[in-house]
C-alpha cells in the first residue's frame, strides 16, 4: 500500500514528537548529571551544561558504593529473568496447547494478581525467607523476583505460544519428528522473540525493583542499586541533586544496554518468515 | 504474581521451615541503623561506629544504612519479621504508632543520667509516650527565614535578630516593601502546609489540638491558630508580597528563585543552609534571620531525630550504652555540624563550633531554647486529619479558594470526626 508524501512527513513528525517526549527526562537527568551545583540552583537553567563536571560522579561514587550495588541488581535482576523464563516458556506452552478448566483458571487468577498491593505479600514473605534463612541475601531476593515476575511472563508466553500455529507442529509430527524434536526445531524459534521479550520483562522489573531490595537486604554490601539511589535523599525529599542525578544515570544505561542488544532480535524474530521469499 | 508469592509463603510455612535462633556467643553484636545521608554525617556517624568498635571488643556495632524516603515501611516490616536493627534512627513523628505497636523498648533506667539530664525536658516530651521514653532525642532544626543580605540591607528594612525579632504583622509588612515589579518579599514553599503552619504557629500561641480531661483530643481553631495562616494568606492575596507559584513547592524547588534575585526572603529549614552553600552562585549574600514572633515569642514546634532500642533486641544495655556514646556532647557536636542541624544536649549546645556568624549557626543556636514538641506529635490519627482535611483546606485557603471561616469548620467539623474514630 502506498502512502502519500504529506502522509508520510506526518508519520515521521509524530514519531520524532514521541521519542523527544520520552528522551527529554532522559536528557535532562544527563544534563544534570554533568552540572556543578551552583550550575543547579539556577533561575535559568540551560540544557548544556555551562561548566560541565564530572564531580558529582566522583561525590557519587565517593560516597555510595555504586559499582557493587550495580553488580547486585545485575546478579539479581539476571538470575530472575533467566530461571523466570526457563520456568514460564513449558508451563505457557501446556496452558496454550492443553486449555483445561484449570488451565483457564490460573490464567484468570494471573489478571487479578496484577491489583495486589505488594503491602499484601510483603510481611508473611519476610518471614517465610527469614525461615529460609534467604534474608538480606541476593539468592532471596532472586526468588522473590522470579515469583513475582512469574505470573505476568507466563501470561505473556502463553499469548505467544497460541500465535505459533498449530498446523507447524501438525506438519513436523506428519513428518516423522517427535514431540521434543518439534518442540526443540519447530517451535522454540518461532517462540524466541516471546521469550527474549518476557526475559526483558523481568529483567527490567527487577532491575528497578524497590521495595521488596529495601526490606529484604540489610547489609550495605548487598544492596541494590534503586536502594542505594535512596541514601542520596534526606528529609522532607530534600536530595543531593548532582549525585543522585549521576549515579540515576549510571543504572539507567544496563537497561539500555540489554534493550539495545536484544531489540535487535526481538524485531528480527518477529519478522522472520514473514514474507514468502 | 502477588498471588504466586502468598502460595509460595503459605507452603513454606506448612513445610515447617524454621529457623534456630540461636546465640552462636562470641561479642556482641548490634546492627544500628543510621538514615544519616549527606556526605559529612555519613562520616561522622561511620567515625564513630568504628572508634566505638575499636574500643568495645565486647560488643561490635555494624553499620547499616537506611533511607528518609521509606524508614516507616521498611521498619514496619523488619519489626513484625523480627528482624529489627537493635538501634534505630528515626525522626520523633515517626515514633508514636512503633511505642504503641509494642516495637520499640522503653529506654527508662536504661540510660545514664547524664543523657537524660543533658538532655532538655521539652525534648523528651517528643518521645514520651504514655509512662514511658521510646526515643533518645538529638537533632532538630526550627524553621528560619534565610534572607537575601543585599537586598535587605539596600531596602534599609529592620534586620531582626533573635532578641529582637519581627513580630507576624511587621514581617507582613515589611515583605509588602520589598515586592513588586515581579519581585517578592517571601516565596513560602508549602508543599507540606501543615506542619509548617502548626509549627510555627506556637509562636502565637496556637494550640489547635486540645486534650480533654478524659485524655482525648478535638481540634479547636482559636484566635491564636489563626495568626500564621491569615499572614500567609494575605501576603499571598492581598498584598501580593509571598509567591502564589511557589505555595506547591518545596524547600529546595523555590532556591533557583531566590538565588536569582525573584525573593528577598524563604522561610527553611535550619538544614537547608547546605543547600544554599553549595548551589548560591559566587558573591551571593545570604544571612539566617529568626522566624517572626508572636505572643508566645520564638517558639515552634519540631519534630526531632531520634535513636531507639527494638524492644525484641537481646542487647538493649549495649544498645543504650552505644547510643550513650554516639551522644557524648563532642560527638553530638560531630553530628550536629554533619546534618547542619543543632544538637538538642545542653552540653553540645554550649560548643563554640555552633555559635559562630558564619553560615546562620548563632542565629540557629539562639532559637533553641524556643524549640517545642510539634503539636500533632502523639495525636493518634493526626496522619489521616493531615493528609484528608488539613493539606487540602490549607491549600485552598492560601490559594484563596475558601475563606478563613471555612478553613475553620473544615479543620475543626470533618477534622474531629477523623480523630474521634481514632479515640473511642
Amino acid at each position: 500500500m502506498r502512502t502519500r508524501p504529506g502522509a508520510r512527513a506526518g508519520q515521521y513528525a509524530a514519531l520524532l514528537g514521541y521519542l523527544v517526549f520520552l528522551a527529554l527526562p532522559f536528557l535532562w537527568l544527563l544534563s544534570v548529571a554533568f552540572k556543578p551545583a551552583r550550575e543547579l540552583g539556577s533561575l535559568h537553567p540551560t540544557w548544556i551544561p555551562e561548566h560541565p563536571t564530572l564531580g558529582n560522579f566522583r561525590q557519587a561514587f565517593d560516597e555510595q558504593p555504586l559499582l557493587h550495588a550495580a553488580f547486585n541488581s545485575l546478579l539479581a535482576a539476571v538470575s530472575a529473568a533467566v530461571i523466570a523464563v526457563v520456568l514460564a516458556t513449558p508451563m505457557a506452552y501446556v496452558m496454550a496447547r492443553r486449555p483445561t478448566r484449570l488451565a483457564r483458571a490460573a490464567s484468570g487468577w494471573v489478571v487479578v494478581s496484577q491489583a495486589f498491593p505488594f503491602v499484601l505479600v510483603i510481611i508473611p514473605l519476610f518471614l517465610v525467607l527469614k525461615n529460609l534463612r534467604l534474608i538480606d541475601s541476593v539468592p532471596g531476593l532472586v526468588m522473590v523476583y522470579v515469583v513475582w515476575a512469574l505470573p505476568f511472563a507466563l501470561w505473556m508466553l502463553v499469548g505467544y505460544v497460541r500465535a505459533v500455529p498449530v498446523e507447524l507442529e501438525e506438519a513436523a509430527a506428519i513428518d516423522g519428528a517427535g514431540r521434543l524434536r518439534t518442540l526443540v526445531s519447530v517451535t522454540a524459534p518461532l517462540l524466541a522473540p516471546g521469550i527474549v521479550a518476557t526475559g526483558l520483562f523481568a529483567f527490567v522489573t527487577a532491575w528497578n525493583e524497590f521495595f521488596f531490595a529495601l526490606v529484604l537486604l540489610k547489609t550495605p554490601e548487598k544492596q541494590t542499586l534503586p536502594v542505594v539511589l535512596t541514601h542520596f535523599i534526606g528529609t522532607e525529599g530534600v536530595a543531593d541533586l548532582g549525585p543522585l542525578a549521576a549515579a540515576a544515570f549510571l543504572a539507567t544505561l544496563p537497561s539500555l544496554a540489554v534493550f539495545a542488544v536484544v531489540q535487535r532480535r526481538i524485531t528480527g524474530g518477529m519478522l522472520a518468515g514473514a514474507v514468502k521469499s | 504474581m502477588r498471588t504466586g508469592a502468598l502460595i509460595v509463603a503459605a507452603l513454606l510455612l506448612l513445610a515447617g521451615c524454621t529457623a534456630d535462633g540461636t546465640d552462636d556467643g562470641g561479642p556482641v553484636t548490634l546492627r544500628f541503623q543510621s538514615l544519616a545521608w549527606q556526605e559529612e554525617s555519613v562520616q561522622a556517624n561511620k567515625d564513630l561506629v568504628e572508634e566505638w568498635n575499636a574500643t568495645h571488643s565486647d560488643v561490635k556495632v555494624d553499620y547499616v544504612q537506611g533511607s528518609w524516603s521509606s524508614v516507616h515501611d521498611q521498619l514496619l516490616t523488619s519489626f513484625e519479621g523480627g528482624e529489627a536493627p537493635d538501634i534505630i534512627h528515626d525522626a520523633s513523628d515517626d515514633l508514636a504508632d512503633f511505642a504503641h505497636g509494642g516495637y520499640l523498648a522503653d529506654l527508662t533506667g536504661l540510660l545514664p543520667a547524664r543523657l537524660t539530664s543533658d538532655i532538655p525536658q521539652r525534648s523528651w516530651r517528643t518521645t514520651t509516650f504514655g509512662d514511658g521514653v521510646y526515643g533518645v532525642p538529638f537533632l532538630q532544626e526550627p524553621r528560619v527565614l534565610v534572607a537575601n543580605a543585599t537586598w535587605l540591607k539596600r531596602s534599609g528594612v529592620r534586620i531582626p535578630t533573635p532578641e529582637h525579632p519581627w513580630s507576624w504583622p511587621e514581617f507582613r509588612n515589611i515583605t509588602r516593601q520589598l515586592s513588586g515589579d515581579g519581585e517578592y518579599g517571601v516565596a513560602w514553599p508549602l508543599k507540606e502546609p501543615v506542619s509548617a503552619t502548626l509549627n510555627l504557629s506556637l509562636s502565637a500561641g496556637g494550640r489547635l489540638f486540645h486534650r480533654g480531661a478524659d485524655g482525648k483530643v478535638t481540634v479547636r481553631f482559636e484566635a491564636g491558630d489563626e495568626v500564621v495562616p491569615r499572614t500567609i494568606h494575605d501576603q499571598v492575596d492581598t498584598d501580593h508580597s509571598a509567591s502564589p507559584t511557589t505555595l506547591g513547592s518545596g524547600g529546595s524547588d523555590t532556591l533557583p528563585g531566590f538565588f536569582g534575585g525573584r525573593y528577598a526572603m524563604v522561610p527553611l529549614g535550619f538544614s537547608y543552609r547546605q543547600q544554599i552553600v553549595q548551589q548560591a552562585p559566587k558573591g551571593f549574600d545570604w544571612q539566617v534571620l529568626p522566624a517572626p514572633a508572636g505572643a508566645d515569642g520564638l517558639a515552634q514546634g519540631v519534630s526531632p531525630q531520634t535513636l531507639s532500642v527494638a524492644e525484641d533486641s537481646p542487647h538493649k544495655e549495649e544498645a543504650a550504652a552505644f547510643i550513650d556514646f554516639l551522644l557524648r556532647p563532642g560527638n553530638m557536636v560531630r553530628l550536629a555540624l554533619g546534618d547542619w542541624m543543632l544538637p538538642t544536649g545542653t552540653q553540645a549546645l554550649a560548643d563554640p563550633a555552633l555559635h559562630t556568624a558564619k553560615d546562620g549557626w548563632a542565629t540557629g543556636t539562639a532559637l533553641a531554647e524556643h524549640l517545642r514538641p510539634a503539636p500533632a506529635q502523639a495525636v493518634r490519627g493526626y496522619a489521616e486529619w493531615k493528609d484528608k482535611v488539613a493539606t487540602p483546606a490549607f491549600q485552598e485557603y492560601y490559594s484563596g479558594a475558601i475563606g478563613l471561616s471555612e478553613l475553620r469548620e473544615r479543620l475543626e467539623k470533618d477534622g474531629n470526626l477523623v480523630l474521634a474514630r481514632y479515640q473511642r
